[in-house]
């Protein structure tokens, strides 16, 4: 038997461990969402889809800015000493994650702003004419093109490998001291890209091109879940225990109801049923995937603070 | 160079608080928050126990992951004895360092910054001990310099048993305990 | 119960007391009240004081940062403190600045029950108090107004009491506390063991704490020698039902069944005796009526003594031989709070008879002679006689009590007899939290014509008072001088370190005030205290403004030990040591202890005990934020297997009700292997109901409350408080 009694009563650290709260989730998720929607928009681009008139690369650039941006409004929410957030801009430091994550996105926006260049909307075109004229000139050049393609395709994957990594470089964290975790949230993030994308694309084809594409990105990642669990398991006992919040522990109903079930077995059944007609085309399943992702991020953050190398039974 | 650390003999300690109290006064913790604490750490079945006591704060790691996640370079490595330190008001309140210190250690001032155990260096540069050191009634915390052979500390840890907190987790903490 | 066990609540009518929020900020907000009036004060100053969050009276030194109260640091001149305090003594800085502090005199406004209050000037104040205390003389004599007063606070009052004419005055610290102690060792040794404890457990070579929990109790200087004593290797014997923090430290820990010690101590006795391990030169030397008791002690084998206490014999004779390999360095130290089960003086004499058989009565390692300095008393005038006695011990019933019996004036006061009682003043004791059975103590004062209560804190006695005088805290005011009875001769001052923040005053200036408007003005001839500090000091010889600059006058070494030379000398009427006691003998006690089994709870009942923890005291340290902040509820220990049996489990919140129906405040459940699964276990003072102590109300349980019975001891009367047994029931309740 041991009884671990602390007096330490800090807030959002005692009785258990709880300094983020939805705001870094949802950070999460709609970076990793952006980085699957460079990597498919950079892709496009790529092979030249652009030059199709259906093409979600009109949206994608635009609508990623957005999200981004909403992703980052959570994540300055989430700062406790706000005002001083420029600090993060004042210096990089090599060794935090979260540094090369501020300054990646800074890279992100211009990167984003270049690719909607190529294909800008009407609204901006009608008010800036000079848009039109610049976006016309870079079209022209497919090696101009394919650059923007690339860089944005290399900036997703920075992007969705460091959504993840923030979490797996804090050792003190059993659940997320896994290397996978960025494998993982880059794989999410493109699948639930893929779902949000075939949402909103209004081509089929594109359409069932994306569904396919998911599906190959929900089994990747079931397979990478699954890689990541068994990487904890066969780890210490404390990484053991970390496990155990999702399989069997507090974590467990969610985990499999909503972000196994609902969020990757069944949407890749319907969709699979779908690419091969046996079922009618539904939105259903791509909600699911984007939803899936969402609380994927959401288990994994709080899980993830719950898991812990000393466990305390009861603190005064 | 000093490399500052702490040597506590949970033979003696008797898990009073006047390390915590000390502290509260000391620095103006407010009211809620705590940089120090006490463990009771039980093992066994009645009567047959085993209690080590542990005075417990940041540990003013050798590798302070803490420091080495902080966006804004806020948390750092005092030049002086190797104290992690955090400058507020570079701390953007990010919480990274909260979720990097595998002790707890931390924990968000209500003013917004991330805040602990500053080894007291307001007190150690004035030659004086920490707060919770000087106070021990039991006299069973020590501070000084690991690099000073002769310092107490040093030659505590050439004497006796100890064990540091989570060594698994690789930070190579300053605060020691003798068993 | 009836419904007097409710308690009723100071309400205070219009905006009068308590402006200040509480809450998180609150330490905050009460640093910048105008606790000083000197705000405009800047810089680091120092003033050396001495504390009062306990008795100890630790020399501290109190540092004030641009006119305000900062911290609080031991003072390295003081031998108490060696210049460390406990946490209750760093942490007094929230007695200053804790924001529910009573702030001026109040005056009941409708008769008692009705709860409603107005503020008064001091003078309204007095004077309302003289016209009463003026009416009971005339009519019962002045013997019929009694003081009960805790700490060194109330000396003046004690004084102004007896300039009054009554002898009836009475702290805790005996009936309910130490008495049995005192008593025990007075009838083996002639002496008390005193506070601070004549023990010298800093050079013991093997420390015996029965049931002494030191590290929870922090009595500064015995828990620092008790470190010192680890530190140095001496071997440690702890017996307690609870695996407390000593125990933790222990050699040999002795999971006691409760109310059994009695029984451990014979059968300890029996080994030793019949080994032969005694001290023989010091027993022959020094004891009476040893081969009487040695014959007495022949049944009570350790083989016997395993049933009764669930130790194994070879464990009782492996540490009885071990305390005797140590001796006369052996300490088996009496404890404090020793109000347990009724039987307290002949086990604190078996106690005592334990050390003298060990040799380690006025050795080293042992206990000391304690000393002093030579501080002539102010020469007042005489006292007025009294002509009717104490109130408390009619007919000598308890012939052993040499103090006088808190409950003893209460039973007074219920009953008329031998004489009324008509008017209590309380200074500094928070009767409802300190006497057994809170009930009879509510009764009594319905029976009252005037009840004051001197106090900082709108405490539970203050809420039943006719008159609430608000004093300043130890850190704003001057006190009696300490005349310490120590291992080394000292003199302590008590001295402001900061202003009042209100129109709290002194109890010298309030006892004095009061003398005036009674008549009593020759007995404080003085006009300010510093008058009476210099008048002493310079009769003594002494330089007062050196106490003031250092906060202590220390003298030279003198002997303490007999090895420094010190003659051994046994007050006794033999003039020797008493293992058999004629003295009991004759009163019709068992002149030797014999043991009794304890009387068991009912079925599925715990016995309830309690204790200290180390960064309270009592119930007077619960609205210090920063020490509430460091522990801010009680929470009731049970054993895992209890808590199984009984479907608790760990954090969770329950109610305690006890034999007679009474059921608790709301309680946290520490399921815990620290403890005997037949008992159960809460730290004292908590679970307050006065509301005005916004922040400590309804935080916790009371094992006050719970404390509806208790065991008389026949030989001191004092009140034994283990005799409880508690069941649960839940929360909502
Ligand atoms: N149930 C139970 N009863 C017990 C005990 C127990 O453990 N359990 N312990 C017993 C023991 S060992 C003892 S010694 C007694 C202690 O009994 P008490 O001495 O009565 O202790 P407290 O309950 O702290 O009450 C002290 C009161 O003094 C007030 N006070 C504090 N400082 C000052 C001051 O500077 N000036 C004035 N005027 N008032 C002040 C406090 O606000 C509080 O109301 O209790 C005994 N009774
Ligand atoms: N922090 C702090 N320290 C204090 C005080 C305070 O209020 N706060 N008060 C001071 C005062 S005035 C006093 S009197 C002392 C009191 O302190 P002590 O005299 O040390 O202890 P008690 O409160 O009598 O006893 C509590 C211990 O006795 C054990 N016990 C209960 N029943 C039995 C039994 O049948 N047999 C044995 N062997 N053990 C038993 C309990 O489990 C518990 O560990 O503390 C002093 N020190
Ligand atoms: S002050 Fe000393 S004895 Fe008390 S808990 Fe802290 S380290 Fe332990
Ligand atoms: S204990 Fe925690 S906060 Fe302190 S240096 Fe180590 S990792 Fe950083
Ligand atoms: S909370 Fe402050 S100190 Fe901690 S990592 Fe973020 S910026 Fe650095
Ligand atoms: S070293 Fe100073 S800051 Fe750190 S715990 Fe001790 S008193 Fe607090
Ligand atoms: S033992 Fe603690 S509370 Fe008591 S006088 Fe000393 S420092 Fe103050
Ligand atoms: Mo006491």
């Amino acid at each position: 038997m041991r009884e671990l009694v602390s007096t330490r009563t800090n807030p959002m650290i005692d009785p258990a461990l709880h300094f983020w709260g939805w705001e870094i989730p949802v950070y999460l998720f709609l970076g990793g969402l952006v980085a699957g929607m460079m990597i498919l928009s950079g892709y496009f681009l790529f092979r030249g889809r652009h030059r199709e008139m259906s093409c979600s690369c009109l949206t994608l650039p635009l609508l990623s800015v957005a999200l981004l941006s909403l992703g980052m409004l959570a994540l300055f929410l989430d700062l406790s000493h706000r005002w001083y957030f420029w600090r993060m801009y004042t210096t990089f430091q090599p060794t935090s994650p979260m540094s090369w994550g501020s300054w990646i996105l800074i890279l992100v926006y211009p990167a984003l702003l270049a690719n909607a260049l190529i294909r800008p909307p009407a609204w901006i075109t009608s008010r800036l004419p000079w848009v039109s004229t610049l976006s016309a000139r870079i079209a022209k050049r497919s090696a101009a093109v394919k650059f923007i393609g690339i860089t944005n395709m290399m900036l997703g994957v920075l992007l969705g490998v460091y959504t993840g990594i923030l979490l797996s470089a804090f050792g003190a964290r059993p659940l997320w001291n896994s290397s996978i975790l960025g494998l993982l949230f880059l794989t999410s993030g493109l699948s639930s890209a893929a779902a949000f994308v075939h949402l909103i694309a209004s081509d089929p084809l594109e359409q069932k091109l994306l569904a396919k594409a998911d599906n190959g990105f929900l089994t990747l990642e079931l397979v990478i879940i699954g890689m990541f669990l068994i990487g904890l398991v066969s780890s210490t006992r404390v990484h053991l225990e970390a496990a155990l919040l999702l399989l069997n522990g507090p974590f467990a109903p969610v985990f499999w109801v909503f972000v196994i079930g609902l969020g990757i077995v069944l949407p890749l059944i319907v969709q699979s049923m779908a690419v091969n007609n046996k079922v009618a085309h539904t939105p259903v399943a791509p909600i699911l995937v984007v939803l899936g992702g969402l609380i994927l991020r959401f288990v994994i953050v709080q899980a993830g603070q719950v898991s812990h190398w000393t466990r305390v039974v009861s603190s005064n | 160079m000093a490399r500052y650390g702490m040597v506590i003999d949970t033979a003696r300690c008797v898990g009073c608080m006047d390390c915590v109290v000390a502290c509260k006064t000391e620095n103006g913790i407010p009211e809620g928050y705590d940089r120090d604490w006490i463990a009771y750490d039980t093992t066994g079945a009645f009567p047959t126990l085993h209690m080590e006591i542990r005075s417990e704060r940041c540990n003013h790691c050798e590798d302070p992951p803490c420091v080495y996640c902080c966006p804004c370079g806020a948390s750092h490595i005092h030049e002086r004895g190797g104290v992690v330190l955090v400058h507020h008001d570079k701390c953007s309140g990010c919480k990274a360092c909260i979720a990097a210190c595998p002790y707890d250690a931390r924990f968000i001032h209500p003013e917004g910054y991330a805040d602990k155990c500053t080894f007291c260096i307001h007190r150690v540069e004035q030659g004086l001990e920490p707060a919770c050191v000087a106070v021990c009634p039991t006299h069973c915390m020590h501070f000084g310099d690991l690099d000073d052979p002769n310092s107490t500390v040093s030659r505590l840890l050439a004497s006796r048993e100890q064990h540091t907190l989570l060594p698994e987790a690789g930070t190579k903490p300053q605060i020691w305990y003798l068993k | 119960m009836s419904a007097l066990s409710r308690r009723r609540f100071l309400k205070i009518s219009g905006a009068a007391v308590g402006a200040a929020a509480a809450g998180t900020a609150a330490l905050r907000a009460a640093g910048t009240l105008p606790s000083t009036g000197l705000s405009a004060e800047k810089g680091i100053r120092t003033v050396p004081t001495f504390c009062d969050i306990c008795f100890w009276k630790c020399g501290a030194i109190a540092t004030v940062r641009d006119g305000a109260l900062w911290k609080i640091e031991g003072n390295p001149l003081d031998p108490l403190s060696n210049g460390r305090l406990c946490p209750r003594g760093t942490g007094g800085v929230g007695a200053h600045y804790d924001p529910d502090r009573l702030r001026t005199p109040l005056l009941r406004k409708r008769s008692r029950g009705q709860e409603e209050w107005v503020e008064v000037t001091w003078d309204e104040a007095f004077e309302y108090i003289a016209q009463k205390m003026q009416s009971i003389k005339q009519r019962y004599g002045p013997e019929a107004v009694a003081l009960f007063s805790h700490g060194i606070g109330g000396n003046f009052l004690k004084h102004l009491l007896k300039a009054y004419g009554s002898p009836n005055i009475a702290a805790p610290s005996f009936a309910q506390c130490r008495g049995p102690r005192d008593a025990g060792f007075r009838l083996t040794f002639g002496e008390d063991v005193s506070s601070p404890e004549r023990t010298d457990i800093r050079n013991a070579r093997c420390l015996v704490l029965i049931g002494n929990h030191l590290g929870e109790n922090m009595h500064n200087t015995q828990v620092q020698e008790f470190a010192d004593a680890i530190g140095n290797g001496a071997s440690l014997i702890v017996v307690d039902p609870r695996y407390s923090i000593a125990a933790g430290k222990a050699s040999h820990y002795l999971p006691i069944k409760p109310g059994t010690d009695i029984a451990l101590l014979l059968a300890w006795m029996h080994v030793i005796v019949t080994e032969r391990l005694y001290d023989r030169d010091y027993v022959a030397q020094h004891g009476f009526g040893f081969e009487q008791f040695a014959a007495s002690l022949a049944p009570f084998t350790p083989a016997w003594a395993y049933p009764e206490t669930g130790i194994e014999p070879e464990v009782i004779e492996r540490t009885a031989r071990e305390m005797a390999a140590h001796k006369p360095a052996t300490l088996v130290h009496p404890g404090r709070h020793v109000t347990w089960y009724g039987d307290d003086a002949q086990r604190s004499r078996a106690i005592a008879l334990l050390n003298a058989l060990l040799g380690s009565w006025g050795r080293k390692g042992g206990f000391y002679t304690p000393v002093s300095m030579d501080l002539p008393p102010y020469p007042y005038p005489e006292y007025p006689p009294s002509v009717r006695g104490k109130v408390d011990n009619p007919g000598q019933k308890y012939p052993f009590a040499h103090e006088t019996i808190t409950t003893g004036i209460r039973e007074a006061t219920l009953t008329g007899q031998p004489y009324p009682i008509m008017g209590w003043w309380v200074y500094a004791t928070n009767l409802l939290h300190a006497l057994p059975n809170e009930a009879e103590t509510i009764k009594a004062i319905q029976n009252l014509d005037l009840l004051v209560v001197v106090d900082v804190i709108p405490s539970e006695i203050a809420g039943w008072a006719d008159v609430v005088l608000p004093e300043s805290v130890y850190l704003e005011r001057h006190d009696d001088l300490n005349v310490e009875w120590f291992r080394e001769p000292f003199i302590a001052l008590r001295q402001p370190v900061v202003a009042s923040p209100h129109d709290q005053k002194p109890n010298w200036w309030i006892a004095r005030k009061m003398a005036g408007h009674l008549g009593l003005s020759a007995y404080f001839p003085w006009n300010d205290i510093e008058e009476y500090f210099r008048y002493r000091l310079k009769a003594g010889g002494y330089d007062y403004e050196a106490l003031k600059k250092n906060g202590i006058l220390r003298g030279p070494h003198q002997p303490v030990y007999y090895e420094e030379g010190l003659a051994p000398t046994f007050p006794t009427p033999s003039g020797k040591i008493e293992f058999f006691s004629p003295q009991l003998q004759k009163a019709g006690f068992d002149p030797v202890p014999v043991y009794h089994r304890p009387p068991a709870g009912p079925p599925g009942y715990y016995r309830l005990l309690f204790g200290r923890a180390p960064v309270h005291s009592f119930s007077r340290t619960h609205s210090n934020r920063i020490l509430s902040d460091a522990m801010s509820e009680n929470e009731i220990w049970v054993h895992t297997q209890t808590a199984q049996q009984n479907g608790l489990t760990n954090g969770q919140y329950v109610r305690l009700k006890n034999q007679d129906g009474v059921v608790s405040n709301r309680i946290r459940v520490r399921v815990t292997e620290r403890i005997r699964p037949e008992c159960v276990y809460m730290v004292h003072g908590f679970g307050h109901t006065s509301r005005m102590l916004k922040h400590a109300f309804g935080k916790g349980a009371s094992d006050a409350q719970m404390v509806t019975r208790y065991a008389t001891d026949p030989l001191m009367g004092g009140t034994a408080m283990n005799v409880n047994f508690v069941t649960f029931a839940p929360a909502e309740a």
